[in-house]
């Protein structure tokens, strides 16, 4: 197996009870090269296991192999496109595509011809010389996974990256990853709470229980897919990814708004199933 | 300006108690063009920059220190916090007792005037760097001195930038006050010197210099520059 997660466990302190914990002996493999998704309800720990992925965060139990090498700390091998755009500032947007290039030892003239080569094909082209805060939400974010996709990691580890653009914008955006991961076999790792996008752009998609997160169940969806239009097929899927969650759905809202709280679907429709995913 | 040449022409006092405002301006040019304001603002503006210097070096090395160890935070943190509160002037005391009075005690108040400012903007600077853009730069392989330089620091320009923007107010106030104590050349130094011989022309033409240099540094250069850092960030419209 190409990524291996075995028995992790892990907790943050907590203000009142001391410690939570956040994910319960989390197993889970995914193949080189595969499309993975995880959905759940906020909260649940997605990010932070991408984080552990990552090597930003520490587990306390548990390990994290890359073709069978252990994962200690964080590296460029896995890079990570955050939910929101995360570009600095303080450099134009060539700039911010090459600085992980540049920590590479590459030469500064050879990152920006592959941040150029890149941005160009996120169709930013002349956008290169611009400073982040001239871009759209939309635009930003596609500079960031440009600065992901250049390093060419072995893994690209997804937060929620498009949850805060709109339909249109995320529309494209799915279908210029999925151009993107057939072009460069690279393995993703992508974390959504929409079960449309989920379905749409997966081969695998890992279901995650709440409180403290576990994984609920895995589903494999079909392997021809243009990241646009649902079918009865992906239609199916989302029903029973939904039946999934809706407890998990039910638990977070009962907790939040006491005990009588009676989360109320019974039937996913064409037209809002897709909605009803993203909202959890 | 008319008021004033009024008032003076008009007024009881002895000319050179209450200059007229002509009266000002030619020995404001004289003073010049002979060159005696001019050796004065350089030697000012020289210990303010040494002064000014030392204190964002000190600044940042310690602020570093402050957000990076738990226990200096505890200990050098607390002090600074209360030392910030103390007037630089008062120092001058005990730098005259430690370097006699010359130009290292005005130096030693000038530097300390900015350092504690410098300490406390660097450290909430650096506090305060979002930790978004320090998770994507891990992820890209940055770490130790590269992580540094080219995150911690320039995400915390804004905040360095008002830092030196306030240590500089404490300490040019600290140079006047030392240099009107202390001995040497310098513009306070001018000033004690118009008050000892009775030319007031003089010491208003060197107030009007220090007030211009003060408004040059406060409006021109750092509204400037944090302007420029508002417009390059898009913080603002
Ligand atoms: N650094 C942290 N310190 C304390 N608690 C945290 C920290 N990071 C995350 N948590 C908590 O862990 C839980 C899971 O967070 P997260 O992984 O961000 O969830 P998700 O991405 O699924 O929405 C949340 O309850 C959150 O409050
Ligand atoms: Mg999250």
């Amino acid at each position: 197996m190409y990524l291996k997660i075995e028995g992790i466990e892990k907790s943050f302190p907590h203000k009142e009870k001391g410690t939570v914990k956040v994910l319960d002996h989390i197993n889970l493999d995914i193949e080189k090269g595969q499309f993975v998704s995880i959905v759940g309800p906020s909260g649940c720990g997605k990010s932070t296991m991408l984080y552990l992925i990552a090597g930003l965060e520490k587990a306390e139990q548990g390990k994290i192999s890359i073709n069978g090498k252990e994962v200690k700390g964080s590296g460029s091998d896995r890079v990570v496109v955050f939910q929101e755009a995360g570009l600095f500032p303080w450099l134009t947007v060539l700039d911010n595509v090459t600085y992980g290039l540049l920590l590479k030892k590459m030469s500064k003239k050879e990152a920006e011809q592959k941040a150029i080569e890149m941005l160009k094909m996120v169709h930013l082209g002349n956008y290169i010389d611009s400073y982040p805060h001239e871009l759209s939400g939309g635009m930003k974010q596609r500079v960031s996974i440009a600065r992901a996709l250049v390093m060419e990691p072995d893994i690209l580890l997804m937060d929620e990256p498009f949850a805060a653009l709109d339909e249109q914008t995320r529309m494209v955006l799915h279908k210029e990853l999925l151009d993107i991961w057939r072009k460069t076999k690279v393995t993703v790792l992508f974390i959504t709470h929409n079960i449309r996008e989920a379905v749409l752009l997966s081969q695998k998609i890992v279901v995650f229980a709440t409180r403290p997160g576990k994984i609920k169940a895995t589903f494999k969806s079909n392997d021809t897919k243009d990241g646009v239009m649902p079918n009865d097929v992906t239609l199916q899927l989302e029903k029973q990814i939904l039946a999934e969650l809706q407890e998990e759905i039910e638990k977070v809202l009962k907790e939040e708004m006491g005990d009588d709280y009676s989360f109320k679907t019974n039937s996913v429709s064409r037209d809002t199933s897709g909605d009803m995913g993203s909202h959890i | 300006m008319a008021i004033w040449e009024v008032t003076s022409r008009l007024s009881d006092l002895p000319d050179f108690m209450f200059p007229s405002f002509t009266q000002v301006m030619s020995t404001l040019i004289s003073g010049l063009i002979s060159g005696q304001i001019l050796i004065a603002i350089g030697a000012s503006l020289s210990r303010l920059l040494i002064g000014f210097t030392i204190a964002s070096v000190l600044g940042l090395v310690l602020g570093y220190l402050i957000w990076r160890y738990k226990i200096v935070e505890d200990t050098l943190g607390f002090l600074v916090t209360a030392l910030q509160s103390i007037p630089s002037i008062v120092w001058f005391p005990l730098a005259i007792i430690w370097f006699g009075l010359n130009d290292f005690a005005i130096l030693f108040i000038v530097t300390l005037g900015a350092t504690w400012t410098m300490i406390v903007n660097a450290t909430s600077g650096f506090k305060n760097v979002p930790v978004l853009y320090q998770r994507v730069a891990k992820s890209l392989g940055s770490s130790g001195f590269h992580f540094l330089r080219t995150v911690i620091l320039p995400a915390s320009v804004p905040q360095l930038i008002s830092g030196l923007r306030i240590a500089w107010a404490f300490s040019w106030r600290a140079l006047m006050a030392g240099e009107l104590l202390g001995a040497g050349v310098g513009l306070g130094q001018l000033l004690e010197s118009g008050r000892a011989l009775g030319q007031m022309d003089l010491v208003i033409s060197v107030m009007i210099i220090i007030g211009v240099i003060g408004t040059i540094m406060d409006n021109v250069l750092f509204l400037r520059l944090e302007r420029s850092v508002e417009r390059k960030w898009g913080i603002r419209a």
